[in-house]
């Protein structure tokens, strides 16, 4: 892809942003992959100068530039870290597309991944028929039998499944949740696909929360998946197709913010400016992060008391996608009793990254088991953390590595100290 | 080297460090192709990342059973191409050795593993109320080993000295495989000061395996000042001003204009005055009792050198904010174009207005883009010169201004380096400083340690064609190639 006067401008464009490092080495000891390697070719700077080797014709791309590719979790650290300001989420998306593009990546596990990210995923429907089915798998215990003959290398993947939870938790949301109390705004809530499958009661009670603190939520018809998972993964298209079709939602929903509660989503569709430039980015700058946008307003503080000891950790879609570090942790300290506990590895990735813990899941453990050292010291009744992938993780790590711990959504530790969380089949919407 | 010996090199580096620590693939030996030095580049022939300085000692023995050099490298953040591997040599990555071994609060001392992270040894020591008191503005990454190895210094060299003040003893593995221990923990060993030989030595006597460290006391209290100037000729009299009353300052840095914006536009901005055509960095520490009249001192004396405002950092996080600021400097300039080219040259405090005028008018000579972010109290200049290496026309001028700035320096009784190292960056600079007698001299202490030359080759030394008659064991490492 050596570049010439006939490349394409996105070519261009990401040979021009690996010129941005000057080559300090500022992101080396935030990037988890060179944590764990010591490589210089596993590091951001390592991987901005493989893509300007093969942007120089110097390197050709090959399968071991793709391998470097896809080591990366893209926790994107690295950017806050770096004072020269190279955009590497963007230049880890255009060097995946391009390895997609002249085909490197091949495999059954990659025929796989790309059926459910293009066929099912996008497709409310479709994702949630294949939940239901894994649903009736667990109920009948077939994934403990699975868990028991698969051979090792996948048991591990199976037992990072999360428990889908009952039909009722899955249900879906109210067009419209008027505020509670003084009227203090209107806002739209971005619902995601995963979450309201996997992570109903967060989206329910991202409602409830939103509604107590006095705004209407509108809950856009016509949204779907944010992309996020396809851009990562090397398909633009498909997440530039999904992009337009939030953007029309949301346009037509007539709101001035549009809610977030999962950190990878947010920190997509603020990236949507980028994808679509030409109508991307009315939709982007009004993209809000739950915890960013309550801690903007101001919390009605919650009355019920909430004795526990919290870590919170950073998801990092949250922190270096979006550069939210505070406002979360401001939050939880309203919560009347809810004591906050640092722990050293807040700021680390835990691995999860996607579908990074199924596709690289020596790595994904070794960075997880870094972090659970570190909150194993800190002994935490709750960990608290914004991201459906960052809570599965540290669920399974939790279980792996013989905390006590519950792993919850800050949200959802807000929703509880007003008292609104018990019952999720009918939601208490006030 | 022919093919089969290749495959018994690639065969023992393999039995000593295990498969998964030998890089051997094109595109993992391209990114070792250079460090924080980008147009000098020279692929090594093999990377091996070993964690035990038994490995290292296999390591070593593999080289020079094959003949083949190697090069320690640590986070490869140096800035005078020290961690290249010339002529196909083998590149030993200790970023796999990063233990601490020991801390002792009572002898005050560190022993680490080379690829300790600098900043990670202070956060360490920290509970016992101890510090390694180097620190170069690439601390967040950079390692033990390499500073070492380049003698770094750092904004706080001022009031406690380059990294050669505080090793007291090494581990060393020699081109032959021998492993020797030098100083003491103790400190002051008797005889010749070999560990001072070995500190900024640049790899080329020996892989440090060990060091022993001394750890000094964080200051019980700490204020920092910024001096705001209208240009940095000024704020260099000021310096002159605060050295000469007798004051000790911890640092005396000055960042100019250029270096601020570019600071400012970046995740590391610290409120740094955008107007001010330069700002003059002054911490003072030491008992909490002794600050107060200290800080009135410097203020009046910036006041007088004509500082036009004096602001004190409020807090812990805002001087905080301020070091972050400064250390990021180097990578913020990659906001102006795609290559730095850091200088680094030292010359005597009084001659700092004069000299620092000159350097503006010799890049201005140039048109190029040059600033300046350097360690005033200290002397020591880095003279930055933003560039692109593709364009080769300005590849040329930005030579030829590097080359005005250091024979300027060397006039005014400098030197041609403060704390990056000559690597290959200067080596061709050295007969400026020193006579072929006593570049001799030097190669003899070189050849005691490594008489072969196979302990990083190819650094320090003077590669022009009469050093290279008189010394004809330097042949064959040929002149790197400028990537442009």
């Amino acid at each position: 892809m050596s570049i010439g006067p006939k490349e394409t401008t996105e070519a261009i464009a990401l040979y021009t942003r690996s010129l941005d490092c000057v080559h300090c080495g500022l992101c080396l000891p935030t990037c988890p992959t060179y944590r764990e390697t010591g490589r210089e070719s596993s590091s951001p700077r390592g991987r901005i100068y493989l893509a300007r080797g093969v942007a120089e014709g110097k390197l050709a791309l090959s399968d071991a530039v793709a391998e470097e590719m896809y080591l990366c979790l893209g926790c994107r650290a690295c950017e806050t870290a770096c004072p020269s300001g190279v955009r590497f989420g963007s230049l880890l998306e255009q060097m995946r597309a391009e390895v997609e593009r002249v085909g490197l990546r091949r495999g059954p596990a990659k025929r796989i991944e790309s059926f459910l990210l293009r066929h099912v995923v996008p497709h409310p429907r479709r994702l949630r028929a294949a939940i239901s089915v894994v649903r009736a798998i667990q109920a009948v215990r077939l994934d403990a039998l699975a868990l028991r003959l698969a051979p090792a290398g996948l048991r591990e993947r199976i037992a990072l499944a999360p428990r889908v939870p009952h039909a009722r938790d899955r249900a879906p949301l109210p067009r419209l949740v008027r505020a509670h109390g003084e009227r203090r705004g209107r806002v739209g809530f971005f619902v995601g696909c995963i979450m309201p499958e996997l992570f109903g009661d967060v989206n329910h009670a991202t409602v409830r929360v939103l509604a107590r603190n006095g705004f209407d939520v509108v809950v856009a018809e016509g949204q779907g998946c944010c992309g996020a998972l396809h851009a990562h993964a090397g398909d633009r298209e498909t997440a530039k197709r999904l992009a337009a079709r939030n953007v029309a939602a949301f346009a037509a929903a007539g709101v001035d913010v549009v809610i977030s509660n999962a950190a990878g989503c947010g920190a997509a569709l603020r990236e949507v400016g980028e994808w679509l430039p030409a109508t991307g980015d009315v939709l982007a700058r009004r993209v809000r992060d739950v915890s960013e946008f309550l801690d903007a307003e101001g919390l009605r503080p919650p009355p019920t008391p909430f004795p526990r000891r919290v870590c919170y950790d950073d998801p990092c879609h949250l922190l270096h996608g979006q550069q939210v570090e505070a406002a979360p942790r401001r939050l939880l300290r309203q919560i009347p009793g809810l004591v906050l506990v640092a722990h050293d590895d807040a700021a680390a990735c835990c691995g999860a990254a996607g579908i990074y813990n199924l596709t690289h899941p020596e790595m994904s453990r070794a960075v997880l088991a870094r972090k659970m050292r570190s909150l194993a010291s800190a002994d935490p009744d709750v960990i608290a953390t914004g991201n459906p992938g960052c809570m599965m993780q540290l669920r399974a790590g939790v279980v792996e590595h013989g905390l006590r711990a519950e792993v919850l959504h800050p949200v959802t530790l807000m929703d509880r100290a007003y008292g609104g969380g018990r019952s999720v089949g009918e939601p208490p919407y006030l | 080297m022919t093919t089969p010996a290749r495959a018994r090199l690639l065969d023992a580096l393999r039995a000593a460090v295990g498969a998964d620590a030998l890089l051997c693939r094109a595109e993992e030996l391209f990114v070792y192709e250079c460090d924080g030095l980008t147009h000098h580049a020279a692929r090594p022939f093999a990377v091996v990342l070993p964690r035990t300085s038994d490995e290292v000692v296999e390591i070593v023995r593999a080289c020079a059973k094959a003949g083949v050099p190697f090069v320690p490298r640590g986070a490869g953040t140096g800035l005078s191409g020290g961690a290249v591997a010339l002529a196909d040599g083998v590149v030993i990555e200790c970023a796999r050795m990063n233990r601490v071994l020991e801390i002792d609060p009572v002898d005050r001392v560190a022993v680490v593993q080379p690829g300790v992270v600098n900043a990670d040894l202070s956060k360490v020591a920290a509970p016992h109320g101890l510090h390694f008191a180097p620190d170069p503005s690439s601390q967040l990454a950079c390692t033990i080993g390499g500073n070492v190895a380049e003698n770094s210094g750092g904004p706080h060299t001022l009031k406690y000295g380059s990294t050669t003040a505080h090793v007291l003893a090494l581990e060393l593995v020699l081109a032959d495989g021998d492993r020797v221990r030098i100083g003491s923990r103790a400190g002051g060993e008797p005889g010749y000061d070999l560990v001072g030989a070995v500190v900024g030595g640049e790899g080329t006597l020996g892989v440090v395996t060990e060091a022993t460290l001394r750890l000094t006391p964080l200051p019980e209290a700490v204020e920092t000042l910024l001096g705001i100037f209208p240009d940095v000729v000024s704020a260099c009299h000021a310096v002159g001003a605060v050295i000469r009353s007798g004051l000790v300052p911890a640092a005396l840095e000055i960042v100019d204009r250029r270096t601020i914006e570019a600071v400012e536009a970046s995740v590391y901005a610290a409120g740094l005055p955008l107007d001010a055509g330069a700002v003059l960095i002054a911490e003072l520490d030491g008992p909490a009792v002794a600050l107060p009249r200290q800080v009135e001192r410097v203020r009046a004396l910036c006041a007088r050198a004509g500082a036009t405002r004096i602001e004190v950092a409020r807090d812990a996080d805002e001087r905080q904010r301020f070091w972050k600021a400064r250390k990021g400097a180097f990578g913020a300039m990659g906001r102006l174009a795609p290559d730095l080219y850091v200088h680094d040259a030292v010359v005597p405090r009084s001659k700092l207005p004069e000299v620092l005028a000159e350097i503006c008018a010799i890049g201005d000579r140039h048109g190029l883009r040059l600033s300046n972010v350097f360690h005033a109290g200290d002397g020591n200049l880095h003279p930055n010169i933003s560039f692109d290496r593709r364009d080769a026309d300005e590849m040329a001028r930005v030579l030829a201004a590097g080359t005005e700035i250091l024979e300027l320096c060397v006039r005014a009784g400098g030197v041609i380096s403060g704390e990056h190292g000559i690597g290959t960056e200067k080596q061709d600079f050295m007969p400026l400083l020193f006579s072929p007698d006593d570049l001799g001299a030097m190669r003899r202490l070189r050849d005691a340690f490594d008489p072969d030359h196979r302990s990083n080759p190819g650094k320090i030394f003077p590669t022009t064609r009469a050093c290279v008659e008189s010394n004809p064991k330097a042949r064959g490492y040929e002149r790197v190639s400028f990537d442009a």
